[in-house]
Order: structure tokens, then C-alpha cells, then sequence
């Protein structure tokens, strides 16, 4: 029947456009959000105190499992890259394999995921709920900006912390492929480190695991504290957000390190 | 609208230097076409403990935030000190509430600083006051609230009573013109509820600040204040003296502080015939 087919694909696109809508809005309003936290940034380093503050929080305080998390990731990968590099003889670059793979795509990567399980979450748990319980409109009754004096501070807490608790994963990393392959397998140490330290490079290798944890840390930082901040002040709404902000974290953290991995090392052999 | 009939006891006309708070005809609506307030015009004298009453919903809160600046008006005039807030831009706003005090319905205070860093987050956040300094004025604030003891907990380990307190030592920090509270008796025991009572009216004494209680606490009310608004489904339904309210033979009023279930605000939310609901199906 026409009308009703007429009638169903009218709802459809209806639907389409609200949703459509709704998030174009969304990302409007993120981007003013980033916007005014950036505009803020002067007046949160004033209060130098409470970005170290975060920087403990989600930097100190993600220690055990970046640490733990990094040590056992080399170690598997070291076990792994054997099994397979014995295959073709060169088992003596299982140091260069380990390396390479976490210096420029796990470190960044799932210190990231990790981040933004264990710092991203709380950080939008923290946000939800000082809005819940009226501390941020108090804040702003009291003439303070809770943009400088809240999420600020958080936001750049989590973009000095990414890129440090990245490089401390791949070095456990690196540490733990060394415990297996040369400790337990028997792989030459001089082999090992000598191999890894000929083709590391600094400038492509490092400095572009680098900076990819560093946009890492700005995207979940910016999530986490835009989801806390958008939140809604109820019990529900800010476990939506906390859910919401793991969840987008890990998407944008896989997609941004798509699109820097082809900028990145493109033409590379 | 049922009024007192004591002219001589209403606040001033706004206009006099003596007024710290004038509502005229404000209307305003979350929903644009659907008003929650509708025509509201109160004057809040200087110096005086005024109390906004009505039940659940009906608006009150709304009038706080609108003196506060957190919401426009869509129509009237909102003027603290003689200011229009909703024409401030925001630093000019964010200036005038540097004068205010507000007390939140359940304190609102930081969690994650002490009872002490609470008192003196104003004082660090807008005066360049020494250490020494802040720190006899915050325990001056904690003494007259009787909780200068608690100075170094942290408000989870707090009584409901006791949070409130503190954020009413936090709201008087800097010796405020006006101090807004929002449900300051919500959930208290009666002790706490009469201790918060008598220094809400003290403090505005002893400090000549001006006190605006939003609440549903008539008794309480009745012991402090000096003059109240009813408020009911968005509109000034009476306004007068404690007096003048425990004489009144309004009909909201008496339901309001003889706590009757059913009168001019009903027991029943609106819905169709009892009868034929029940029959509709026989």
C-alpha cells in the first residue's frame, strides 16, 4: 500500500535527521566545550596546584596497571615474535620486533585503552557527580568559573600523564620481552639490544610514538571531561556518561591511530 | 490574589536604595509555551530574613535561580542591589554573585577538600588575603556555626546537619549583601533543623545581610522570618508577616501550615472521571 510504505520511509528519514541532528549538535558542542577549556587553560595553570594535583590522579594513580599491563604485553609479544622469528632464522631480532611494535603502535595504544578505562572513567565519574550534588552550580554561584577551577585542570592532567605513562608501557614492555627472550629462551643479549638499538629510530620511531599517545591523551582527556561536564545530574546519567566515555575513548583512540599511522609512516619499509 | 490586608507590612516599593531584591512581572518557562512562572513580583527589603513558600514544584526554586542569574527571565525584571541580572554579561554577573551567599538544599560542598578548604575557597579564589589571615577568618566563620572542631574532616564524615553548616559558614565567607538558601531544613532532624534555623536568622543579624529562604518549612519559617510569599503553580497566591499568616483564614494558606491533604492545591493529580474509569470496561 503506498501511503503506508510512504508513510514508513517518511518515519525513517525522520529518525535519520534526529539522529543526524542530534549528534552534529553534539559535536557543535564539543567543540565550543574544547574551545572554552582552551580559552581556560590560563586561568587553570594559575592554579598550577591542582593540575599537579591530576597529573597524580591520573598519571600516579594509573601506575600499577600501565606498569603491570606493559610488562606482561613484552612478554607475550616476545614469546609470540619468537615462535614465529625461529621459523625463518631470525630469531636474533626479536628485540627490533618488540620494539618497534611497542614503541609505535601497542604503547601508544593500549596505554591509551587502559587510560581510558582507569583515568577516563573517573575522571567523568568525578565531573558527573560534583554536578549531581550541586557542587559545580555552587561553584559558579560562588563567581568561579568551574571550567578553570574543575576541568581545566583535568583536561591537562591527562594530556601530560598519556604520552609519560605510554613511554613507562613500552619500556616495561621492551624489559619484559627481555626477561623472556633472553633471560628464559636464551636469546644473545649483545644480539638483542645491539639489533634493537640499530633500527629504532629516534625521530620516526619514537618521536611519532610520541606524539601519537600525546593526541591520545587530548582525545580521552577531552571525552572524559565533556562527558562529565554534559552528564546527566542523576545516578543513571552519570554511568551513561561514565560507560559512554570508555567506550568513545577506545573508538577514537583505534580510528585517530588509523589515520596517524598512515600520515605517520607511510613510504616506510 | 488573596493578600494581607496590613499594607503597612509589606515590604518597601521598589525604587528605595532599602530594597536588595525586586521581582516585577517575571514570567518564565523551561518550555516556552508552558510558563512556570507567570507574572511573579515580590520586593526583598535589605536586612530582612524573607521566606519564598509553596509545595513541591511549584516554582519556587525557579525564583531562586533566577535572582542567582543561572536562569533569564522570558519576560519582567529581575534587580539585585539594583542591578538588573538578567541584562549583566558574564563577568559583570559572576561580580554581583561575589556579594552573594548560597546555601544549597543539601550543602553542596567540595567532597574532595576539608571542612576548612571549603570555608576559605572563596577567600582564595577572589582575595589575596595572607594565610594567617584566612585562616582566623575561616575558623571565625566555623565558631559561629559551632563546628570550628570539625575544621580538618572532610564533609563525608559529616552529619546532614552538620554539612549544613559548614556551607553556611562556606556562604557568609566573605561577608555576603545576600544570602540565598535553597531548602536549608530539607531533611534534618529537629534539632538540626532549629540550629540551622536560628542561625540563619542570627547570622543575617549579627552581619545586616539580607536572607532569601526558599522551603517548605512553614513552622521553621514561621520562627524566623519576617515576611513570606506563597507560592503556588507559578504564581503569588498570598504574601504577609508570620502574624499575619497564623491569623489568615485563606484557604492555601490554611492548608499549607495545617498540612491538609486536599483544598486548593489537590490531593489528586488531574485525570478523568473516577467512575468512568473504573467502569470502563464492564
Amino acid at each position: 500500500m503506498p501511503s503506508a510504505v510512504q508513510s514508513g520511509v517518511a518515519h525513517s528519514l525522520r529518525r535519520l535527521g534526529r539522529f543526524a541532528t542530534f549528534h552534529v549538535e553534539r559535536l557543535g558542542y564539543a567543540a565550543r566545550f574544547f574551545v572554552a577549556v582552551i580559552g581556560n587553560t590560563p586561568a587553570a595553570f594559575r592554579r598550577l596546584h591542582l593540575t599537579l594535583r591530576e597529573i597524580y590522579f591520573s598519571g600516579v594513580l594509573s601506575l600499577i596497571i600501565i606498569l603491570i599491563s606493559g610488562l606482561f604485553v613484552g612478554m607475550v609479544l616476545a614469546l609470540q615474535g619468537f615462535d614465529v622469528l625461529q621459523r625463518y632464522g631470525a630469531d636474533q631480532s626479536l628485540g627490533v620486533l618488540v620494539a618497534l611494535s611497542l614503541v609505535r603502535e601497542l604503547g601508544p595504544v593500549v596505554a591509551g585503552l587502559l587510560f581510558a578505562s582507569r583515568a577516563g572513567s573517573a575522571i567523568t565519574a568525578e565531573i558527573g557527580l560534583m554536578k549531581a550534588t550541586e557542587q559545580l552550580a555552587a561553584m559558579e554561584m560562588m563567581a568561579v568559573d568551574p571550567l578553570a577551577r574543575v576541568v581545566a585542570p583535568r583536561f591537562w592532567g591527562g594530556v601530560v600523564s598519556m604520552p609519560l605513562l605510554a613511554a613507562l608501557f613500552s619500556t616495561l614492555g621492551v624489559f619484559g620481552a627481555y626477561i623472556v627472550g633472553v633471560r628464559l629462551i636464551g636469546i644473545d643479549a649483545g644480539a638483542f639490544w645491539g639489533n634493537m638499538q640499530s633500527a629504532v629510530d629516534f625521530r620516526q620511531d619514537i618521536v611519532n610514538g610520541i606524539i601519537k599517545s600525546a593526541v591520545f591523551g587530548v582525545a580521552v582527556s577531552l571525552i572524559a571531561v565533556f562527558e562529565g561536564y554534559d552528564a546527566k545530574p542523576t545516578a543513571e546519567g552519570v554511568s551513561s556518561a561514565t560507560t559512554r566515555t570508555v567506550v568513545l575513548s577506545s573508538l577514537a583512540i583505534l580510528a585517530l591511530d588509523f589515520v596517524l599511522t598512515v600520515f605517520m609512516f607511510r613510504g616506510v619499509s | 490574589m488573596s493578600q494581607s490586608t496590613d499594607k503597612a507590612a509589606v515590604p518597601e516599593r521598589a525604587g528605595s536604595s532599602d530594597v536588595a531584591v525586586e521581582l516585577a512581572d517575571v514570567t518564565f518557562g523551561y518550555d516556552p509555551a508552558r510558563h512556570v512562572l507567570e507574572g511573579i513580583s515580590m520586593t526583598i527589603p535589605r536586612g530582612k530574613v524573607v521566606a519564598i513558600m509553596g509545595g513541591s514544584g511549584c516554582g519556587k526554586t525557579t525564583i531562586f535561580r533566577l535572582i542567582g542569574g543561572q536562569l533569564r527571565p522570558q519576560s519582567g525584571r529581575v534587580l539585585v542591589g539594583g542591578q538588573s541580572v538578567p541584562d549583566l554579561d558574564r563577568d559583570a554577573l559572576f561580580a554581583l554573585r561575589r556579594k552573594f551567599g548560597v546555601l544549597f538544599q543539601f550543602g553542596a560542598l567540595f567532597t574532595d577538600i576539608t571542612v576548612f578548604e571549603n570555608v576559605a575557597f572563596t577567600m582564595r579564589e577572589h582575595t589575596d588575603l595572607p594565610e594567617q589571615l584566612i585562616r582566623d577568618l575561616v575558623l571565625m566563620k566555623l565558631h559561629s556555626v559551632g563546628l570550628r572542631g570539625a575544621a580538618q574532616l572532610m564533609p563525608a564524615e559529616l552529619s546532614g546537619g552538620m554539612a549544613r553548616r559548614v556551607a553556611l559558614a562556606r556562604a557568609i565567607a566573605l561577608d555576603p549583601m545576600l544570602v540565598l538558601y535553597d531548602e536549608p531544613f530539607a531533611g534534618l532532624d529537629p534539632i538540626s533543623l532549629g540550629v540551622i534555623g536560628q542561625l540563619i536568622r542570627k547570622l543575617n543579624d549579627a552581619l545586616g545581610i539580607t536572607s532569601v529562604v526558599v522551603t517548605h518549612d512553614v513552622y521553621e519559617s514561621l520562627k524566623i522570618v519576617d515576611y513570606m510569599y506563597f507560592v503556588s503553580a507559578g504564581k503569588i497566591v498570598w504574601q504577609g508577616t508570620p502574624a499575619e499568616v497564623q491569623a489568615s483564614g485563606d484557604a492555601f494558606v490554611r492548608q499549607f501550615v495545617d498540612g491538609e491533604a486536599d483544598g486548593p492545591v489537590p490531593f489528586h493529580y488531574s485525570a478523568p472521571s473516577y467512575r468512568d474509569e473504573m467502569f470502563a470496561h464492564a
